[in-house]
């Protein structure tokens, strides 16, 4: 579906519908009700100039120029909240407005905190700007070695896709450590790319750098198809639905799933080695890309009801009707772009969500968590003890040395 | 047409460490990363602006080095016209000096109005660049320069002077002029724009002939300089550590 | 070739800039035998005052209206005509705005070998450069004729070249500064609107540790009295009470002052990777742990508040001084 930018000598709007109608359900776009369900639904539809909803309306007056002088729709967090109740079944986030966000990045629209991590991404094969000889240097602080596979030479059962934030950002690598610390100590025979991977690009493509992602997806391919594995496995969300939904779409099909299916299946074998836990109440956040996107509800829950002590409550919004984190379509590189539009963040947001519900703990499911909601945390009134966990944790913890 | 070159080069990147080679005496190329010199992108961006606001033929000419043609076709995505690597450059960093004998020759064939290239590169031992190209082309030379605008046979650029004056400078055209920063960021261009550069643009390989490494000054030795993994801690109480504080900003000199 | 030892004097709007000072000590350090003189290049209009307070033993002083204030092309064709006459066994130049517009073309121009980046001279008489951003250092020898040397400031300290015995001065007459071909037609004072974070030298940085909005008057008063300008991490810009122009990180600016002093900041990631390219990180924190200690190179494990007041009198007492 790589869909080429908008030629010069035929107005914007036609061009652009061109491209739309030519996504799989693309068409569907016109049967638009403009019921504005989208809009309405849309975290940030209030600091938009271009809601979805108006955008359609607008590519009907034939006067969509005027989105691109507006930077609205860097506002998008490609949370699928619009997909998801939209009536007419039309692929908003997919179609819409990555195609927008594409249109907006080749007129040269980049808000600059994006654009250092688009050439990070390029450059490092990261979007943090970090060294790719490093990507694996998280590891250092493991009293066992995880094999690298290239250097390792021989088939592994699990090919571990640790991606970026989980591999490089301090927080998200607590995370990766215990998700480690498991796999050890369940006699998983696992091993990661090493330097030799890069970043997943589902992010970047949904920023609207389609070719960036293209460019990645390309060389993680490569590096792949070299090894022998049974299955991928991901702690990240995003690159789960890259190797799920958008890789086979450019020939690479390799079998994944996110850890949480894959935990799931081995709860006989966890279980016996929880210990005694203190008692706390978990709020758990659906990350986007594994519950709207991929329909993944029932697997981080049932792993958070099999730990001692931890009772699962819901907050206000749950399971289809989630909040996005804020991080996605590029919004861990928005920050500072959408606090200035909104005065918001959806991560604070959230944070109200989980207080309100009298949580002692959030517990997420992506590397992208952790640090935005503690971050949130900070700032909240009510939130000084909320403490901000990846289900991986809760159950390393629970399980203890 | 108003035609300008600019140079634009590699560098060893500093987000990965840097190593020295066994001789003691140079970086060790196995493990340099490259990176195009930021000062030299400035460059890139600045000749692209005065391209699109007064109309430019531009002209990117790079030493070859791993990633230079990546680095070229990103160029021309932003706008240049023609593209030059230089082959033939060899392991060894050949002096600067050297090196602005071999692009002054290509120079003074494409006879430019303005030269553009990044004021300094921080792997730079031997000299700057720009300046020595300036000599050779027998062309006035401003360096540090952030915002230019073009008159008739004379260019009109900002200069920084220490304490962070800026200074307008006339300068009688040809020149080289030393790139600080550019008067807007450097753009991003997409990569699928960059791609359709990689099956349409061409780069023109000139040989660099002889280039000398040696520049009669005698390295003795390359080395890392020593670094903490942490903060020293200043101890004792408040008006103790100030005392300490204020000498350490009196000898930083920044008291 | 003699074995003097000569460096350009810089001086702007008539004060003599501080690298010139350091030049002076590093040339002291070159000069290694006895009877090798220092000797002051100065060019100007009626500026051969400026010389007074220099640690040179002569100045050359060449006095011309063109070169009342620096341009490259004038400075260069005076050296070229100087060099006719004298042949010094290196000459220092500021690796600064100025000394680097000119000493490279010269190099070029007489074929001079040149060393960038000079920070130190070695007991030996070595040169002691710093390049990569400070990664890498090299330690040369000049080369065996005149060798042209940028000195970067660091190394000594401007006291280390300054004396009060006033120079013998000899005079040099100005070459033909007709049809020069660079200008300086004006300078522009910096506009008064908001500082620009990413070009200051020094930066007092708050964090969430500042509290309330009244306090920043304390880091307002420390920036004024160390010359520089107050940046924060995103919870103060959050909280409205700086705008986001003085916002340092991964959604704000990136620095690169010489001197970073954070009060009341933890180090988190998104903040620290856009401060790493200070020269100098100093941090007070209350919290021993904090991240920001890692990457600092002093810190101060104390309550800011406790801190702040003594350190504003005695800096003040300092500047008296
Ligand atoms: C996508 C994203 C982008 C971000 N972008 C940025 C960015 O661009 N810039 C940025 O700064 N942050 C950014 N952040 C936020 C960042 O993660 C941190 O939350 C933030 O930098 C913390 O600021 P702080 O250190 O001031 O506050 P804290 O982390 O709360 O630290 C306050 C510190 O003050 C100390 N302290 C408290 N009282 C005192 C006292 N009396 N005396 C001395 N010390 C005291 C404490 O010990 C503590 O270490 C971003 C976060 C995300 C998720
Ligand atoms: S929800 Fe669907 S049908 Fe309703 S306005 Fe939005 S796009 Fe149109
Ligand atoms: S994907 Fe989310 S943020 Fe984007 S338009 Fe839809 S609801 Fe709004």
């Amino acid at each position: 579906m790589a869909v080429n930018g908008i030629q010069q000598s035929l107005p914007f709007t036609a061009q652009f519908k061109e491209s739309l109608l030519k996504i799989p359900e693309g068409e569907n776009i016109q049967a638009c009700l403009q019921c504005a369900c989208c809009s309405g639904v849309c975290p940030f539809g209030f600091a938009m100039d271009f809601p979805p909803g108006r955008m359609i309306a607008w590519m009907r007056a034939g006067i969509l120029d005027e989105m691109l002088k507006s930077d609205s729709v860097w506002m998008c967090v490609s949370c699928y909240a619009c997909t998801e109740v939209c009536p007419k079944d039309i692929p908003i986030t997919l179609a819409l407005m990555t195609r927008a966000k594409e249109e907006a990045l080749l007129a040269g629209n980049v808000p600059a905190e994006l654009q250092s991590a688009l050439e990070f991404s390029q450059q490092y094969g990261n979007p943090l700007g970090e060294s790719s000889r490093k990507r694996a240097a998280w590891s250092e602080e493991l009293d066992f070695e995880i094999p690298i596979i290239r250097k390792a030479k021989r088939p592994v059962d699990i090919l571990w896709f640790v991606g970026d934030y989980a591999s490089y950002h301090p927080r998200s690598k607590n995370v990766t450590i215990a998700f480690a610390t498991l796999l050890n100590k369940l006699g998983i025979d696992f091993g990661i790319l090493g330097p030799d991977e890069f970043s997943d690009g589902d992010s970047q493509r949904l920023a609207g750098e389609r070719g960036l992602f293209e460019m990645l997806a390309e060389k993680n391919a490569k590096v792949i198809s070299r090894c022998e594995f049974t299955e991928i496995i991901t702690t990240d969300p995003h690159a789960y639905n890259a190797f799920k939904n958008e890789y086979p779409q450019l020939g690479f099909d390799f079998p994944v799933r996110h850890y949480t299916e894959f935990l799931v299946e081995h709860l006989d074998e966890i279980t016996p080695l929880f210990k005694e836990n203190g008692k706390a109440k978990v709020a758990y956040h659906d990350p986007c890309y594994l519950g709207r996107v991929n329909k993944i509800y029932d697997a981080p829950r049932q792993l958070i009801e099999a730990i001692p002590g931890l009772e699962l409550i819901e907050m206000a919004h749950n399971k289809s009707t989630s909040l996005c984190c804020g991080g996605g379509g590029g919004g861990m590189w928005l920050d500072g772009f959408r606090w200035e539009k909104s005065e918001s963040r959806l991560s604070e947001w959230r944070v109200k969500e989980a207080v309100a519900v009298n949580a002692d703990i959030l517990a997420v499911a992506c590397p992208y968590e952790p640090p935005r909601f503690e971050d949130a945390a900070k700032a909240i009134t009510g939130a000084e003890k909320l403490q901000v966990k990846d289900v991986v944790e809760l159950i390393v913890d629970a399980i203890g040395n | 047409m108003t035609e300008i070159v600019v140079i634009a080069r590699l560098v060893p990147d500093l987000v990965e460490e840097l190593e020295i080679a066994t001789s003691g005496t140079a970086l060790d190329l196995a493990w340099l990363r490259l990176i195009i010199n930021e000062f030299d992108n400035h460059a890139i961006e600045q000749a692209i602006i005065l391209k699109e606001r007064s109309g430019a033929t531009v002209t990117i000419i790079s030493p070859e080095a791993e990633g230079v043609e990546d680095m070229l076709f990103t160029t021309a995505a932003k706008g240049a016209d023609k593209l030059i690597k230089l082959t033939g450059v060899g392991e060894e960093k050949p002096t600067n000096l050297s090196m602005a004998q071999t692009l002054a020759e290509i120079i003074k064939e494409i006879n430019p109005d303005l030269v553009l290239t990044g004021v300094q590169a921080h792997d730079d031992f031997t000299g700057d660049l720009a300046p020595q190209l300036a000599d050779l082309l027998d062309m006035p030379y401003v360096g540090y320069i952030s915002g230019i605008s073009l008159g008739d046979g004379k260019a009109t650029a900002y200069k920084e002077y220490p304490g962070g004056i800026l200074a307008e400078m006339e300068i009688a055209l040809p020149a080289v002029l030393g790139i600080q920063s550019s008067e807007e960021p450097p753009r991003y261009v997409a990569i699928s724009k960059v791609r359709q550069m990689m099956n349409t643009a061409s780069i023109e390989d000139r040989d660099a002939g002889v280039l000398e490494t040696d520049s009669g000054v005698v390295i003795d030795r390359m080395y890392l300089p020593e670094v903490a993994d942490r903060a020293e801690m200043l101890e004792g109480d408040e008006e103790e550590v100030a005392s300490k504080l204020i000498a350490i900003l009196q000898d930083l000199g920044l008291l | 070739m003699t074995q003097d030892i000569f460096l350009l004097i810089e001086h702007i709007q008539g004060q003599v800039s501080d690298i010139s000072y350091i030049m002076a000590a590093a040339a002291r350090e070159l000069a290694q035998n006895e009877g090798d003189s220092v000797i002051g290049i100065l060019f100007g209009s009626g500026a051969e005052g400026l010389k007074d307070s220099l640690a040179v033993d002569k100045v050359i002083y060449c006095d011309h209206p063109t070169l009342s204030e620096f341009t490259s092309d004038a400075y260069k064709r005076t050296l070229i005509s100087l060099l006719e006459d004298y042949s010094p066994r290196a000459i220092l130049f500021g690796n600064t705005t100025l000394g680097a517009d000119v000493s490279s073309s010269l190099a070029a121009h007489l074929k001079f070998p040149i060393i960038n980046s000079c920070l130190k001279i070695s007991d030996s008489g070595g040169i002691i450069s710093q390049i990569c951003g400070g990664k890498i250092m090299v330690d040369s020898q000049l080369a065996d004729k005149t060798t042209l040397i940028t000195v970067n400031p660091g190394g000594y300290k401007p006291e280390e070249g300054q004396s009060s015995s006033s120079p013998e001065t000899i005079t040099f007459s100005p070459p033909d500064l007709e049809n020069l071909k660079v200008q300086l037609t004006q300078y522009i004072e910096p506009e008064a609107g908001d500082v620009d974070i990413s070009q200051e030298k020094i930066l007092i940085a708050i964090g969430r540790g500042i509290q309330t909005e009244d306090n920043i008057e304390l880091a307002d008063e420390l920036a004024e009295l160390l010359g520089g300008a107050v940046c924060a991490s995103r919870p103060v810009i959050d909280q409205g009470w700086l705008s986001t122009s003085r916002l340092v990180g991964r959604s704000g600016k990136k620095v690169k002052p010489d001197l970073y002093l954070c009060l009341g900041i933890s180090g988190a990631t998104e903040h620290i990777e856009a401060i790493t390219d200070s020269k100098t990180i100093i941090a007070v924190n209350s919290d021993p742990d904090a991240p920001i200690f890692d990457i600092a190179q002093y810190g101060i494990e104390v309550d800011l508040f406790d801190f702040i007041d003594p350190l504003l009198e005695q800096i003040e007492n300092a500047k008296n001084d």
